[in-house]
């Protein structure tokens, strides 16, 4: 495509975001897909997938003949950027279209193109999570839920925890054992494209540190499932996990696009420096208040520039694979503290909570707090640096 | 945002094997407190024509602008090599925008050649600030008497010519000093922490030069931000030799029967090194981009490139030492080498705080 094409192609996502963003609910929306804890929120948000769905802003790369868009995938890239520009609210069917979907795409059979694709993108089948157990966590390959085969259908029994979505979804991306034999623990884990609508499938929300829902605990009590779910063969759970990390985590492309998240940016945090007053004076005027902000704001150039960068294979360092695997790590964290230091600014008001009297009702605190869903989940913040070192630096494993 | 032309990733190839041939880290500690520049290398470098990279074509040169360096720099960064290379290409394109049509002729196709230029801006305080000077330039007829000290001036001994500041009827200038002008014994050599930096002391008192060598312009922030530009770039390929210093002693150290790359006490911190390569070699050529667009933010881009690597360099030379044990308490221990060289780039130009100071309002007191 042209570079005319594309800046045409770009006003005209602008445009359509514009025009079509929905009206505030009246009620406090989630920031991330991991939070979604009750059903007014959940359908705005479905409804609103839906919408930029056929208007046909995601999916835009995936094949035509599941349902995606058949376009190249620099024009989704451009409208997931003009969707976070336009701070609309997130797609909340994140784990099918970014992590699910893909894998589908790229290793699912025919029919579970055909069976899935389309109802990701459009909002009408949710998908879940079925990795973490209480007792495996940052250690997935110890997950114990059993899936033991009985003629063409698997008996589930255990538990997941942790599971985003779990009372919305329909279907689940789990990993389970189907042996306890093998080699290491590793050996005995096979992966399912479970459907949650069976008997003995029950997700029981979990209520978060802010106060609200957003995931559960998932019981499984001699749940049946067909044993066309298995994808793969046996035994090959964890291969396929690790494929479904790379993606949620971004460390490859394929996924449908989209934002899951409400974006903070340093601009946010700026521009909330020269509205609120500390000790008597705008904030933006505390000379303490100001290094940091010039130090988030050469943070975050460094993440919005190692993303540039990055497209230049010339301009690779010696660690190429560097900028890919540290993307969640970088952004997650810079958000993290971006948060916190927000609070900072809003002196003895600093310590309300989401409430009218609190500086815009709250979501400084509301936010920090949930930024700990992205320094956790997907692996948390040290398995993320430890990988690194691993894969990235090529140092021995702990 | 970022642009990088094939004509620069061939340099950056080229370079890059260059200076890995002659970058073995035995060579560079031959070449420590060395009493003349390896003149083998500087040939070699001036016959690759990376003289005249950013010199006009009219003198002799390729006509591109200085951030067309910066892939040579970054290279011999990262092989810690040292020559008057990044002084003599910074004098080139002073001469050229601020040197009178004599001045230019006369001296950039030598500089193409092989001449070796230098700056004297820094005095005896240390200040960043370049206007902040006493060294003086007093006129009477056709000459020009100077006084006062410079310090930092990297291979005054060999250089042919130095660009020096001095105020001149309360005004600071640039004057062209020649070789031959500076009296045996004004030239003394000082003890700095980059063993591989050769730098002098030059006593200007009793200096005579001829009026016309008083250059036309005194653009001291392009002088700052060009060489800022350049340590980044060497700071950029230097995060990325101690990272590989630090790697490769975490595979093959072993205490309490593991290795110790396998202890996350040192291998977080190696990943937040190499994270900070990253954001450092991002930086730097973001910055490089504005500087050859002629860009507005080129200043705001430099300046942070220059905070954030400063900072980063420092830290990853510092922990190397650290993860070495007591033998990074030796000189025999390459860390120091790194080390040495982050904080000689770190207080050139400008700390961290420095620039985050200056960048403040740069950031915060503009519209968004
Ligand atoms: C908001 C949210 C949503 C989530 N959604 C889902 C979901 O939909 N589906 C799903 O399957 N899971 C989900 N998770 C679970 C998430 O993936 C796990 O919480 C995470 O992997 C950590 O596991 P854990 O909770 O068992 O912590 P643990 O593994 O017990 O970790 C406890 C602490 O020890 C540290 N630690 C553990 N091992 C190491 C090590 N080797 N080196 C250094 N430090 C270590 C961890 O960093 C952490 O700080 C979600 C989590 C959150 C917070």
């Amino acid at each position: 495509m042209t570079e005319k094409e594309l800046v045409e192609f770009r006003a005209e996502v602008a445009a359509w975001f514009r025009d079509n963003a929905p009206d505030d609910p009246g009620f406090l929306l989630p920031e991330t897909f991991m939070e979604v804890g009750t059903d007014e929120q959940f359908e705005f948000l479905r409804d609103w997938q839906h919408k930029v769905y056929e208007a046909g802003y995601l999916g835009m790369a995936w094949p035509k003949e599941y349902g995606g868009g058949g376009r190249p995938q620099i024009l989704q890239d451009i409208a997931t950027q003009e969707m976070a520009k336009a701070r609309v609210p997130f797609m909340t069917n994140t784990i099918g279209l970014n992590w699910a979907g893909p894998l589908i795409l790229k290793m699912g059979r025919e029919e579970d193109k055909k069976r899935y694709i389309k109802n990701i993108l459009s909002a009408e089948d949710i998908w879940c999570q079925g990795f973490s157990e209480p007792d495996a966590g940052s250690d997935l390959g110890n997950s114990q839920c059993r899936a033991v085969r009985d003629g063409d259908e698997y008996v589930l029994n255990g538990s997941k925890i942790w599971t985003s979505l779990g009372t919305y979804a329909r279907h689940m991306i789990l990993l389970a054992r189907t042996s306890t034999e093998g080699s290491n623990k590793y050996a005995g884990l096979s992966y399912f494209l479970a459907p949650m609508n069976v008997p003995g499938i029950d997700p029981k929300p979990i209520q978060k540190l802010t106060g609200e829902y957003g995931f559960c605990q998932t019981y499984f009590d001699n749940a049946r499932i067909p044993a066309d779910c298995l994808m793969g063969q046996e035994g090959e759970g964890w291969n396929i996990a690790m494929v479904t990390l790379t993606f949620e985590r971004g460390a490859t492309g394929g996924q449908a696009g989209g934002i899951s998240s409400m974006e903070l940016t340093v601009n946010d945090v700026v521009e909330l420096a020269r509205r609120v007053k500390r000790n008597g004076k705008p904030a933006i005027e505390d000379p303490d208040v100001r290094r940091q902000l010039v130090n988030f704001l050469i943070e975050s150039k460094s993440n919005r520039l190692m993303g540039v960068r990055s497209t230049i294979p010339a301009l690779a360092s010696e660690w190429p694979t560097a900028v890919m695997m540290s993307g969640k790590l970088r952004a997650s964290e810079l958000n993290r503290r971006l948060s916190r230091f927000a609070l900072s600014m809003l002196g003895a008001n600093a310590a309300r909570f989401v409430s009218d009297e609190a500086t815009d009702g709250g979501k400084w605190q509301r936010g920090y707090f949930n930024a700990f869903s992205a320094t956790i989940g997907g692996g948390t913040s040290q398995i993320q640096k430890n990988i690194i070192g691993e894969r990235v630096l090529g140092l021995p494993k702990d | 945002m970022i642009k990088f032309t094939d004509e620069q990733s061939m340099l950056l190839e080229t370079a890059a094997d260059f200076c890995r041939n002659h970058g073995p880290i035995e060579k560079v500690r031959a070449s420590l407190d060395a009493d003349d520049i390896d003149r083998g290398l500087w040939q070699e470098m001036s016959d690759l024509g990376w003289l005249g990279i950013n010199v006009p074509e009219e003198y002799g040169g390729l006509g591109l602008d200085i951030s067309s360096i910066v892939p040579v720099v970054e290279s011999m960064g990262r092989y810690l090599l040292g020559s008057p290379y990044v002084s003599s290409v910074l004098v080139a394109e002073c001469l050229a925008s601020c040197g009178s049509d004599s001045q230019r002729s006369e001296w950039l196709p030598k500089i193409v050649a092989g001449t070796i230029g230098t700056f004297a801006l820094t005095e005896e305080d240390g200040s960043w600030v370049l206007d902040d000077i006493e060294a003086v330039g007093t006129v009477s007829d056709q000459t020009l008497h100077l006084t006062g000290t410079k310090m930092f001036v990297t291979d005054a001994d060999v250089a042919d010519l130095i660009i020096a500041s001095v105020k001149i009827d309360g005004a600071v200038r640039l004057v062209l000093i020649e070789r031959n002008q500076i009296p045996p014994g004004n030239l003394s050599r000082e003890v700095v922490i980059d063993q591989t930096r050769r730098s002098f002391r030059l006593n200007l008192d009793g200096i005579e030069i001829s009026a016309s060598q008083v250059l036309a312009g005194s653009d001291l922030k392009a002088i700052e931000l060009n060489s800022m530009l350049m340590l980044c770039a060497e700071m950029s390929g230097g995060l990325t030799g101690v990272l590989q210093v630090i790697v490769e002693y975490l595979n093959t150290r072993k205490a309490f029967n593991r290795l110790i790359g396998s202890y996350q006490s040192l291998k977080h911190p190696s990943a937040d090194i190499v994270l900070s390569l990253e954001a450092a070699k991002s930086h730097l050529y973001y910055a490089a981009t504005l500087v050859s667009d002629g860009d507005d933010n080129a200043e705001t881009a430099i300046r942070m490139a220059k905070a954030q690597a400063s900072e980063a360099f420092a830290f990853a030379g510092d922990r190397a030492v650290q993860f070495h044990g007591g033998f990074g308490f030796t000189f025999e221990c390459d860390a120091q080498l790194f080390l040495r060289r982050a904080l000689w780039c770190q207080y050139q130009h400008g700390d961290e705080n420095y620039h985050c100071r200056l960048l403040e309002p740069l950031l915060l007191d503009q519209a968004v």
